[in-house]
């Protein structure tokens, strides 16, 4: 026992209330033996309003806003975040890299940091939506331990606009236990096929122009980016066809997944290991015609708020050790050696997270003419108002 | 003089506020329609017709939009009326705020994490395993048209509720004594009195809720699974994806224009309906 008090019971406050009230004791003392001095001090601390005056004079602020991905980011490296700089860290997650563009042309976004995947960067570069990036500021970042192919596309005409955060493909995932005598599909056209026949109302495809309209034209074995409008009119005549096959157009397909109403999706391979960890009998499969590679990139955009907190927090997430803990939460591979050297070999060696040299190599990054391709653009819309 | 002054100043903030956040943005609305989208999205200054001209590749949305919203006001009704009657003339007075304050409960909680509800009650792992168990089959539910009504009818119902207990309660209960002496027996009696004394307040709720189901996205993004779609759905994809702000602003004048005539229509059809019975005015 220690003679400090931590409670006080409810007629020893009174009394002490009362001689407050009478001028008998000073505030000081009241708000002392009371512990109401103390609780205040912690609330206050807690008051995000309060505090910030505090570090704004020697800090990054006190928040910094962050516009990522689902199921992307390891909440404890955040909570270390703030409680190292005192920024609180404000996540707000999309679905697809056009709605990411579509908030930043409407201007006014209010974020710090955004994770644009390879494609898109081209794009906002050209619509001077994006900051060059200062490399000083980041420390942890070094380009030489950085696998090129896989950070590359952050650099335009030489200038660093995004460093790399993680890499991954877009697959499916199959519950192979409701294939019953079919044999387990491994092609594009596969996928299709067994949408539109046995798997009819269980497959499900991402609400992303991209990879459903990519995908759909791997069906004929054409180029995942085709612009072609004889190709896209091809695609779209598939899509119209599968459209009541299909039992959902949604990125977000893990839980229905999980509880067994869809049997087949479109999937990232992130999404696809975390299910096959869960659920073995959902396997994760890149379809021999191709498909996409992908690399994501921290990434500032212009006139961020909190330009302080937005390198703060890139560098805080480059350290390799914060970038492990990323990587080993999520699943997605990060193109970064000294990540690697910490990870555990069976991660390295995952056949989902990492696949053969021979499947990596039938994929294709995204397309920049993708994104900004109007045919490409009104034929997602199309296929989801039909 | 002071009067007209007063008068003014007092109207002020309103013109000003319906000034800048309707008539405004509803120019802008208009003079963007007519423009051309810009390479990478968004507007670029043009004339053209072309965003008019491509309305038909939404009219799926349009049709499930003109069928759901009438359908998902009809249902509405159907059990808002007998609760809405109950409410105001059979429950106890003692009860009767206590189960008014359980109506709007759900209010309390925000849409969205209710139709998350939702979407678990319907999916296979719910209300289908029930039935299941039940040795009923296993229907398909989630991701369907009667998902999206369920889902409707669940978060409207109040907003319908609500009018129609009004009317009810302010109904003098001596004209239906006098009905009564008169010799009718009490379906006539609600037939005549009681029914045409609420209109207004079904009138007004279903005005509420049809304006808003017209609006509607949220319900048919997450119950329907991107396969029901409404006029919303399609406006978000068109500013969000593919960032056809001119097609998109099309599209709202278009949905602008079916919601005036059919709210006019209505409105003609109300009030002819009340004109007969010149007892009744519309709220």
């Amino acid at each position: 026992m220690t003679d400090r008090k931590d409670y006080i019971s409810r007629e020893k406050f009174m009394a002490e209330l009362w001689r407050y009230k009478k001028g008998s004791v000073t505030r000081r003392h009241f708000l002392g033996v009371t512990g109401l001095g103390a609780a205040t001090a912690v609330l206050g601390s807690a008051m995000p309003g309060l505090r910030s005056s505090a570090w704004a004079q020697g800090g990054i602020g006190d928040r910094v806003v962050l516009a990522t991905w689902p199921n992307y980011h390891d909440p404890a490296n955040f909570e270390a975040f703030t409680a190292a700089t005192g920024a609180a860290v404000d996540m707000n997650v999309f679905g697809s890299n056009e709605e990411m563009l579509a908030k930043l042309q409407a201007g006014g976004s209010g974020w710090d940091v955004f994770v644009p995947t390879n494609y898109a960067v081209t794009t906002y570069v050209d619509e001077g939506l994006i900051e060059p990036l200062d490399v000083t500021r980041i420390p942890n970042y070094d380009a030489a331990t950085f696998e090129q192919r896989f950070a590359g596309a952050g650099t335009v005409d030489g200038t660093v606009y995004g460093v790399p955060k993680n890499w991954g493909t877009t697959g499916f995932a199959v519950n192979t236990a409701q294939l019953g005598g079919l044999a387990k599909p491994t092609t594009w056209k596969e996928f299709w096929d067994i949408t539109m026949a046995e798997f009819s109302g269980r497959t499900m495809v991402h609400d992303y122009q991209l990879t459903t309209i990519g995908n759909a034209l791997k069906y004929y074995g054409y180029s995942f980016n085709s612009v072609d409008p004889n190709e896209l009119a091809d695609a779209e005549k598939l899509l119209i066809e599968a459209k009541p096959h299909l039992f959902a157009i949604n990125s977000d397909y893990q839980p229905s997944m999980r509880s067994g109403d869809a049997w087949m999706t479109v999937c990232w391979s992130g999404d696809g290991k975390q299910m096959n960890r869960d659920m073995p009998e959902i396997e994760y499969i890149l379809g021999k015609e191709g498909g996409e590679l992908w690399s994501d990139f921290y990434a500032i955009p212009k006139g961020a708020p909190h330009m302080d907190a937005a390198y703060a927090l890139i560098n805080f997430l480059l350290d390799p050790a914060v970038n492990a803990k990323e990587s080993l939460f999520h699943g997605y591979p990060v193109a970064d050696s000294r990540v690697n050297a910490l990870l555990p070999p069976e991660v390295l060696n995952d056949p989902i997270l990492y696949p053969a040299a021979e499947l990596l190599d039938a994929l294709e990054f995204g397309a920049a003419v993708t994104l900004t391709d109007p045919n490409r653009a009104e034929l997602m819309a199309r296929f989801k108002s039909a | 003089m002071r009067q007209r002054l007063r008068t003014t100043l007092l109207l002020a903030p309103a013109t000003v506020w319906l000034l800048a956040m309707l008539v405004l943005p509803l120019v802008v609305v208009v003079v963007f329609s007519f423009g051309a989208r810009a390479p990478a999205g968004g507007y670029s200054p043009a004339f053209t017709l072309e965003n008019f001209a491509n309305l038909g590749t939404r009219w799926a949305a349009f049709e499930n939009t003109l069928m759901l919203a009438p359908a998902g006001t009809a249902l509405c009704l159907l059990i808002a009326y007998p609760l809405a009657y109950y409410l105001a003339i059979k429950a106890d007075p003692k009860l009767r705020t206590l189960l008014l304050i359980l109506v709007i409960v759900p209010f309390w909680t925000s849409i969205l994490i209710r139709s998350y509800a939702w979407i678990y009650l319907l999916g296979g792992q719910g209300i289908p395993k029930l039935f299941a168990t039940l040795g009923l089959g296993s229907p398909r539910l989630i991701n369907t048209p009667f998902a999206v009504l369920a889902g409707i009818v669940y978060g409207y119902l109040p907003l319908m509720v609500f009018p129609i207990f009004v009317s009810l309660e302010r109904l003098d209960k001596r004209l239906l004594e006098a009905s009564a002496d008169l010799g009718s027996p009490p379906w006539r009696s609600f037939l005549q009195v009681t029914l045409p004394l609420s209109m207004p307040g079904v009138a007004t709720g279903c005005m509420l809720v049809f304006i808003l189901l017209m609006g509607e996205f949220l319900i048919p993004a997450m119950l329907g699974g991107g396969k029901v779609f409404f006029v919303g759905n399609a406006l978000v994809d068109l500013f969000l994806q593919s960032r056809n702000w001119p097609f998109g602003a099309a599209v709202a004048v278009a949905l602008v224009v079916v919601m005036l005539v059919t709210v006019t229509l209505y409105m003609r059809l109300t009030r002819r309906w009340a004109g007969a019975r010149d007892e009744v005015s519309l709220m």
